[in-house]
């Protein structure tokens, strides 16, 4: 098992025809992904080969029966795609695109969580699912199956975490970046619950960084719904206040949002927080050597 | 994006905010041609941006030509804890009866807007909720429906404003919420909101931050970026498309990812050093983007050592070092380099470092032992 994406996802592409979109819709497929569609809206009846391009969502998912979408259009054009991917039905959002306004996302993620659709991201690199599939832009090659689900704000941060897990014996059930906007689609909360009930992940670690307070919230959740243990870092305790942290959504706001406030909410509730990346692959290979 | 007051105002103003009669002044003579047309008193006010205006003595009133030129000449160039005043707002002084306090703000806790009132304006917010938490009344707006007319009417009963002005301030919180959405703005902020002895409701400051990922939409707020008072190096670094946070240390960091970078900057301070700056050269980073980010973390006189964290994902590694090595070539910087090279084609880019065999460049195989290395080299 794994969550979110795996040898069921049937992928559509939004954007496949740009530079970016060929280049990950390519590499994703490379991997083994099921990579079934393409749309650029007047592109449709080409191919990226051999990946077929629709006009529409709809067409891509009655011609192919799509079930998952990805997102790579520019930040203008993304809100939009996300709206027409939820209108033809299509379950599982993930996107990529960095940019996106704000009031954007607020429109979107108020519309969303009203129907059925879930999205992960924006301004995220995607899930991947090792030796299952590969939706995004995670590079697969740091990454072996097991055990360790990962979900952050931050891509190149789990990439480093998630190698030195691999250094240290162990593999991932997934993983999830849930992109550094301040309005994601899916919270930490949404993924660690998929996390829980998923029984090939036996551990699960979350990065998370300064701005908002979804760490705090997780924080409580994890307390009362979780009984799988829990390993967190957080990214940004020597960041000023006011200013933006390369994401859009990385800023403390006054005395809202610090570094130490989360690390400091999370150990209130058990959860262990690693000094830094190494020390929480540290702390997570030590929980699971003792359950061997 | 930080709007300056008047700049916020003029928002207002579009959007039918009520605000007092006002002018735009660079200069002395700018100044008082502005309270003459006015007519007097009228309340000089510096433009900058930051708190605490009044206290510094920024916010002057004038009751003639005199006075307003008294005025002028002192604020203007004034330095109000590190912000020069460049620019002021002349505006028709008004009479205070009461002031109140509303604002529109971006919950991220609940993914939507929020109204906000309050009576007791004027002051310090964040002292009032401390002392009473009562007195700040907030209300969720449901971005899908907008803004009724029954969350001001609730907002204005609830935060107990005075009965006479409950239909004009919750009209207010109306057009703040058209400016909040109409200019992606992700504050909207007015203290004090005044109630003048007329009973006219009048917005008398304005404070709005707009959200930078919308300003392609917003030509004219976009056009207000004033570069004069940003950092050097900020400045140098936003022409060149890098995302650089200047801090107040002296150990240069590059690296690939906000995430990784924050992560570098906290592992440099728990190593006992202190960071410059933040540097995020992206994900996909080309030779020509290092060597360009070279020059930026270089340029501060304070950097006495430079940390490259990379772990290539997107990025290839021998693409990093082939961009320090063009630097070295180019530049030739005299202070000393850590680098630590991992994931994507990293044993090349070890490899063309060793070849290159660069004056005062270190590598380092772990995170950990780059910071550790970097921060003894920085002393």
């Amino acid at each position: 098992m794994a969550i979110l994406v795996d040898t069921d996802t049937r992928l559509v592409v939004s954007g496949v025809t740009g530079r970016e979109g060929t280049f990950h819709s390519l590499r994703n497929r490379d991997y083994g992904t099921q990579v079934v569609a393409g749309v650029t809206p007047a592109k449709g009846g080409q191919d990226v080969d051999g990946i077929p391009v629709f006009d529409t969502f709809q067409a891509a998912v009655s011609e192919t029966g799509a079930n998952t979408a990805m997102i790579f259009v520019p930040p203008r054009f993304a809100a939009d795609s996300i709206l027409e991917a939820e209108n033809a039905g299509i379950a599982l959002i993930i996107a990529i695109t960095e940019g996106i306004p704000a009031h954007d996302e607020l429109r979107v993620y108020n519309h969303l969580k009203r129907g059925g659709s879930r999205l992960i991201g924006p301004n995220c690199p995607g899930i991947l699912s090792p030796g299952k599939a590969n939706v995004g832009i995670i590079p697969a090659q740091f990454f072996k199956e097991g055990n360790v689900g990962l979900v952050s704000r931050s891509g190149t941060l789990t990439y480093q975490i998630g190698n030195e897990l691999a250094q240290g014996g162990f593999g991932n059930s997934s993983i999830v970046g849930i992109g550094g906007d301040p309005v994601p689609g899916s919270s930490f909360i949404d993924v660690i619950e998929l996390f829980e009930a998923d029984p090939e992940t036996e551990l699960i670690v979350m990065c998370g960084e300064i701005g908002g307070s979804a760490e705090e919230e997780a924080a409580e959740f994890i307390a009362t719904s979780v009984s799988k243990p829990v390993v967190a870092y957080i990214a940004g305790f020597t960041a000023p206040p006011g200013k933006t942290m390369g994401h859009a959504g990385a800023i403390v706001s006054g005395t809202q949002g610090t570094a130490a406030a989360k690390a400091e909410a999370l150990e209130a509730k058990g959860v262990r927080v690693g000094r830094n990346p190494t020390q929480v692959a540290e702390i997570a290979v030590e929980i699971l050597g003792a359950r061997v | 994006m930080d709007l300056l007051e008047y700049q916020g105002k003029q928002l207002f103003s579009k959007h039918g905010v009520p605000v007092p009669d006002g002018r735009h002044a660079a200069t002395v003579s700018e100044a008082v041609e502005a309270a003459e047309e006015l007519g007097y008193p009228v309340v000089i006010k510096a433009q900058v941006q930051i708190g605490g205006r009044g206290k510094a003595g920024g916010i002057k009133l004038a009751s003639d030509r005199a006075e307003a030129e008294q005025h002028a000449q002192a604020i203007l160039g004034m330095d109000i804890r590190g912000f020069t005043v460049h620019e002021v707002w002349v505006e028709k002084a008004s009479e205070i009866d009461e002031e109140y306090y509303a604002a529109i703000v971006f919950d991220r806790s609940a993914k939507q807007p929020m109204a906000m009132l309050s009576r007791m304006g004027g002051m310090d917010v964040e002292a009032v909720a401390e002392t009473d938490p009562e007195a700040m009344r907030m209300l969720h707006v449901d971005p899908l429906l907008g803004f009724q007319e029954f969350h001001g009417r609730r907002l204005a009963f609830e935060a107990g404003i005075a009965a006479d002005v409950i239909r004009p301030v919750g009209a207010m919180l109306g057009q703040l919420y058209d400016v909040f959405v109409a200019e992606d703005a992700t504050l909207v902020e007015v203290n004090p909101l005044l109630i003048t002895n007329a009973r006219e409701v009048v917005a008398l400051d304005a404070k709005v931050t707009i959200d930078d990922n919308a300003l392609y939409r917003h030509a004219d707020v976009a056009a207000l970026r004033d570069a004069s008072g940003e950092d050097p190096q900020e400045r140098m670094a936003k022409e060149r498309g890098l995302t650089y946070v200047k801090l107040d240390g002296n150990v240069g960091i590059l690296g690939n990812g906000a995430g990784l970078v924050m992560s570098t900057l906290d592992v440099v301070a728990q190593a006992g050093g202190r960071p410059a700056n933040f540097l995020d050269a992206g994900g996909g980073s080309k030779a020509e983007a290092i060597t360009s980010a070279v020059e930026v973390i270089i340029s501060d006189e304070k950097v006495s050592a430079v940390l490259f964290n990379i772990f290539g994902g997107i990025t290839r590694c021998d693409e990093v070092a082939r961009g320090l090595i063009e630097a070295f070539r180019s530049i030739e910087p005299d202070v000393p380099f850590v680098v630590r090279l991992d994931g994507t084609n990293d044993v090349e880019g070890r490899a063309l470092l060793a070849e290159a065999n660069l004056p005062n460049v270190h590598t380092e195989a772990t995170m950990l032992g780059a910071a550790e290395k970097v921060v003894e080299l920085a002393r």
